[in-house]
Formats: C-alpha cells, structure tokens, sequence
C-alpha cells in the first residue's frame, strides 16, 4: 500500500503497538536544552535511573544565555542574571554527571538547538528526533519525524530511549509555481498558518510537498518545518531529495565512507509514495505569496504588506471578532490603517526561524551601505550558532551590519522570546524574525510583527515596514 | 503522578480563543529549576497590573480586578471553562504545573493544542473536549448562576452541571487508565525492556550510523 513519508517514519520506529491504539515509538536523537530538562534530571536520580542512551542525547544551553560579547566573555559565571545563570549552570552539572555531549556556553558550535541539530549532522534524515521544545519540528526539513515534548516526556525519553505516541493523521500542505522575487520561506510559511489558522494542523502531522519546496534551500525547508507548530502540527516534514542529501555530507556527525552510501540508500526511500493517502490537503499557489506581515497577537493574524490592518467589523463569528478587538488594543493599532503605516522601534534578527547563513546574508544584502533609521531605538542580529557567526564573519557580514548601525550578537534564542537580557520595552513594536507574537513574547507589553529577514532589515532602514520587492 | 477519579468544584471562565502557553506561564517563570511554585504566577499577565519577576511575592502586587480568576465567586475554582485551541505555542510543561498548583484538576474546552494536551495528562490535569456549543451553554450557565460547580467523573467519562444535565467526553484508553491509578508511565513502558533491546540491536545492524557517534 502506498504510504505517505509520516507513515514510514512511524513504521520504521515502530516498537510496541497496543491494543488500545497507544504506540511505543524508538527516539534516535534526543536535544535538550537548560529550560526544560532540570526537572526531568531530578526525575531520574529520584527514581535512581539513568539515560538509556548517553550517546543518543545532545545538550546545549540556548534560551539563557546573555548575547552581548561583554556578558559572555566570562562564561557562564559571566550571566548577570542569578536566575537564569543557575540554569544554565544546571544544563552543565546534569550533563557531567549523566555523561552527555554539551556544547557549553562558549564552545564554538554552541547555539539555538534547532541551528545545532542539522548542522552538526547530529539531526539526520529519517531520524525520530525529539527535544522539550516546540519548535523542534525544524529537523523535520531533513525528512525526519521531530516534535516538540514536554519535560516528562524528556524524562521518559532519557529513561527509555521510546515516547508512548498515538499515530497522527496526515496532512499534504501542496505549494506549487514559483515564489516571486522578494517572498521568501518565512512568507510562505506564514502565508499558510494565514490560510489554515493555529489550530488548523492540530492532530496532523504536516507534510510540506510541491515545487516550491523542491526549489527551497534545506535552510528554506527547516524556517517552514519550524513554524508547523504555529499552524497546530507537532511535526512538519519535506520529503527527503538531492538537496537534503547534499546538505548532510560531510557533516560533523554525518555518516563517512561506505556507511554513508548505505545511508543515503535508506533515507532516499524517506518520501511519500505516490497516491498515498492524505486524510487533509491543502493547496496554495506559489505565485500568489506576498511578503508577510503579522498584525496581532497570533501567527495566524497576518497579511501581506500591501494590505490594511483587518476590521473586526467585518468578522462574522463573535469569538474571532472580540480576540480581534482586543488584539487591536494590545498592539496599538486601528483598523484599516496601512502596514506600511507601522513604525517600529525595534528590530530583531535572528530565532531558531531565521538565524541561518541564508537569513543572515539576506539581511546584510538589504542594509549593505545603508544606514539604520534615527527612530528605530536598537536593531540586533543574533546568529544561530557559533557555526553561523563564523561562517557570517568570514563573508564580513558583521561588518555591514555594524556600519549601518545594527548590532551583531553572540548566539542564542535571544528577543525570541526574551528570556535572557533581550527584550522588548512596553509599547514597542518590534519587527521581528522569530515565530510567535504573542502578547508579552518578547518582553512586558511588547508588540511583536513576525516578518522576514529581508523584510526585518527593511524597516530597521525605514523606521516602518516597506515592500522589500520596491525597496531601494 | 496523583491519580484523577471524580472531581467536583468551581468553575472559571478563560473566555477567549487560542490562549497560549506563554499566557498561562510567561516565560520569566520558566528560569526555575523545580516543578512546583507556579501556580502564584499563572496568568500572570493577566492577573496582576505590574510585570511579574521571577522568585518574587506576589502578596501586596496590583491585582487586576476585572480579570475572572480575580473574582470573589471564583475563588478555589478547580475547573477551568476555556476556548478553542487552548494551551497553543510552546511545549512548556509549566503550562500545566501552572494550572495544577493553582488549583485547577480540569480543564473543558472545545479543542486543544496538541503538545499542552498531552502534557496534562502527565500531571494528574484532565483535558475534556465538548464540542462548542456545549462549552457555550456551560460558559452561560457558569456566568449566570455564582458558586455554579460541575462535576468530572473521569471512569464514567461524564461532565454533570448542577441540574444533573451530563455530557459524555472521550478520553484515550491509556491515558484514562495512567490517570485513573495515578501511574507512571516510564515504569509501564519499561516493561517493555525487551521489546526496546531487540528494536535497537536489529538498528544498530541495519543503520550503525545512528548509534556511538553523538559523545
């Protein structure tokens, strides 16, 4: 029977299946980092257990950790925060004690664990991947079954090397055409939640399929595989092909020699076959993407930058129309008011969304020789990982930005979601890289509009978000 | 995990779509290290008038009197009435520490987002999904009448209003079962030691690259 690329995944990792329809699923890597994993730690010296698998589990500290070179020159004594330096020191301890690789906080290949994963080759095609975070869906790009879990299921993860799952159903998100100039990933993924809301993948395991994702770079798959959560799927995934192969050799920890042709023969099977069933599909046509805007407080309250900020007048349901209403208020908006009306004041670049070398040149390439707008308070880009700061530096992206007044960072989750030092102020709009605007997300009353790169860099020069297909 | 059988109390409205995870427990609250502590800081946002820090009292912060859980009449509520795609965004497991050091031992709603959905289940916290127009007649019965207290039986998979009108929900076999006696579900899959050895060994014959190379 044809099978989709969900169905083989689950298939080959299938361990147990009980009568009552819950599975045991094999987990082959396992990431985590310092905000989820104390507790589960603590669980399994409560219980006397150790990890299954040492060697299936890889840590770095990413939510914490301070990105200015000043706070980070002293390692994690260095972290002025008492609290968050107490967890990342935490990360460190459980991780020496159990035996786990840890890329510490000033290690070169440090970094937001879903940089890490791929680029290490520690995340490989047809793997099942988990790691307590939501957004670990991106490895999901490499043709692999990733999903966010909670700090039991690390728990359990670590304890067993299986999570008790239920099989998902499937869904084929089916871009076709060719993207315009100027519209990136970012807008395509946006343009999707857009389309099907934040609850509209839940229960799904999202498969995105068509030639635009043929032609995206794995950087491309792995900023929409990302934000699948934000549209309700655990797990997004992109069937595996020549570009996903390439990506992976000669990775840190991909196969070499002859394991590496064998490898590569299993994971080219890791695509949907044709006429597998698809309990949902949903189809968008490349060509009509726009560069994307959000508006209110969530990632599905988005619309393109020649559009108005939407009316609560004109939505029917009431429920909608009041978390419209209120959105509005939170975000200091009106309604029918342009989005290129919309000053910002702060900029951020970076997020396990887009904080790649393709993110990063992209931005360069919009504020190479320009200067960053009077009225735009601080604009910051925080690379990915120590891989991608080097690998920018050497290209002297950093020098571009600092000459137009933006200012380069040390890696980490940063403004994302502003757990470290880097936050937004009340009152502030910030256009923003990262993958959610909720209210309070980036800091106390922050006003968050997700874009893309190109389109972040834009208004840090205009002050207010522009059209980056006609900004010149 | 302490176990779930029948759960009678107050309940309290979250009358609003897609309230997410970083709404339940913001994320200045997730710096601490132990499981317990949250409940003083759930909502956050939305209960107090000033920004909450972490390790703080919140004895003597501004109370925002108009949002519900502030509410005299909803004071030890225990179930929490909510909207569709309750507990979005990230994969906190605080979301529910939250709700459950609160107080809350269930929460109703239309829909869930998936990851929260599972999470409570690890935390002794009852997800219910009633279809819409039910959770709507529930809300209006709930704002209509004060000290309005619904009834859980998780065995019977039934919701009873006051009026003894019941309302069955469906729950997964497993997880009812986990709940029911409290269990914890790594000794449970442990007892499928075996079956996890002989998955691994034939792997590591199949795909060595998968083992020994992360260390």
């Amino acid at each position: 029977m044809a099978k989709t690329l969900y169905d083989k995944l689950w298939d080959a990792h299938l361990v147990h299946q009980s009568d009552d329809g819950s599975a045991l699923i094999y987990i082959d890597r396992h990431i985590v980092h310092e905000v989820t994993s104390p507790q589960a730690f603590d669980g399994l010296r409560i219980a006397g257990r150790k990890p299954w698998r040492v060697d299936s589990i890889l840590a770095t500290p990413d939510h914490n950790v301070p990105t200015t070179q000043k706070e980070r020159a002293h390692g994690v004594s260095g972290i002025q925060d008492p609290v968050s330096l107490i967890q990342v020191k935490t990360l460190d301890d459980n991780c020496d004690e159990f035996g786990i690789l840890e890329f510490k906080i000033n290690d070169e290949r440090q970094g937001i664990v879903h940089v890490v994963g791929p680029e290490t080759g520690a995340c490989l095609p047809g793997m099942t991947v988990v790691c307590g975070d939501s957004h670990t869906a991106t490895n999901g790009a490499l043709g692999s079954l990733a999903h966010g879990i909670g700090t039991s299921e690390v728990e359990h993860v670590m304890a067993t090397q299986c999570l008790v799952a239920k099989k998902m159903k499937n869904m084929l998100i089916k871009v076709d055409g060719k993207l315009g100039l100027g519209v990136t990933p970012k807008d395509v993924v946006l343009a999707i939640i857009a389309k099907i809301g934040t609850a509209g993948g839940t229960g799904y395991a999202m498969e995105f399929g068509g030639q635009v994702f043929r032609d995206m770079s794995m950087e491309g798959r792995m900023t929409v595989c990302n934000m699948a959560i934000e549209a309700g799927a655990r797990a997004g995934m992109v069937a595996v092909d020549q570009t996903t192969i390439d990506y992976v050799k000669g990775r840190t920890f991909a196969p070499k020699g002859d394991l590496w042709e064998k490898a590569v023969a299993e994971w080219k099977n890791f695509v949907s076959d044709d006429g597998a069933h698809f309990d949902s599909v949903v189809e968008i046509s490349g060509a009509d993407i726009k560069p994307q805007v959000s508006w209110g407080t969530s990632p599905e309250m988005v619309v393109s930058v020649e559009d108005k900020v939407p009316d609560p007048e004109n939505e029917a349901d009431p429920v909608k129309r009041n978390d419209m209403i209120r959105a509005l208020q939170y975000m200091g908006l009106k309604a029918n008011q342009p989005i290129t009306s919309i000053h910002v004041d702060r900029v951020f670049i970076g997020s396990c969304t887009n904080s790649r070398i393709e993110d990063i040149r992209a931005a360069a390439e919009i504020v190479k020789g320009r200067q960053k707008s009077g009225s735009v308070k601080e604009a910051i880009v925080v690379p990915g990982s120590g891989a991608v700061k080097a690998q920018a530096e050497a290209e002297g992206l950093d020098k571009i930005f600092i000459d137009a007044g933006l200012e380069w960072r040390e890696p980490g989750c940063s403004m994302c979601l502003a757990m470290n030092a880097d936050k937004l102020g009340a009152g502030e709009h910030c256009a923003s890289t990262s993958n959610r605007n909720f209210e309070g997300r980036q800091g106390y009353g922050g006003r968050t509009h997700l874009v893309s790169p190109a389109m972040a860099a834009a208004a840090a020069i205009a002050g207010h978000f522009v059209d980056v297909r006609t900004f010149n | 995990m302490k176990s779930f059988t029948v759960i009678q109390g107050i309940a309290a409205p979250m009358d609003r779509a897609n309230v997410d995870t970083d709404m339940i427990i913001p994320k200045q609250f997730l710096k601490s290290i132990k499981r317990t502590g949250f409940g003083k800081n759930l909502f956050d946002e939305l209960r107090y008038l000033d920004e909450g820090k972490p390790d703080q009292s919140c004895e003597g912060r501004p109370i925002n009197s108009e949002f519900p859980l502030n509410f005299p009449r909803y004071k030890n509520a225990s179930i929490l009435l909510a909207r569709e795609n309750f507990g979005c965004g990230s994969s906190r497991e605080h979301a529910p520490w939250a709700l459950d050091d609160y107080g809350f031992r269930s929460v109703i709603a239309p829909s869930f987002a998936d990851i929260f959905f599972n999470n409570c289940f690890k935390n002794g916290l009852l997800p219910i999904i009633l279809d819409e127009e039910i959770v709507d007649k529930l809300f209006k019965e709930m704002y209509a009448v004060e000290g309005y207290q619904l009834t859980v039986d998780l065995a019977a998979q039934t919701v009873t209003t006051p009026s003894g009108e019941s309302f069955g929900f469906e729950v997964d076999a497993f997880r009812k079962h986990c709940l029911l006696n409290g269990l914890d579900d790594i000794g449970l899959t442990l007892e499928h030691a075996d079956k996890i050895h002989a998955y691994e060994s034939k792997r590591r014959a199949e795909a060595p690259w998968l083992f020994d190379v992360v260390k």
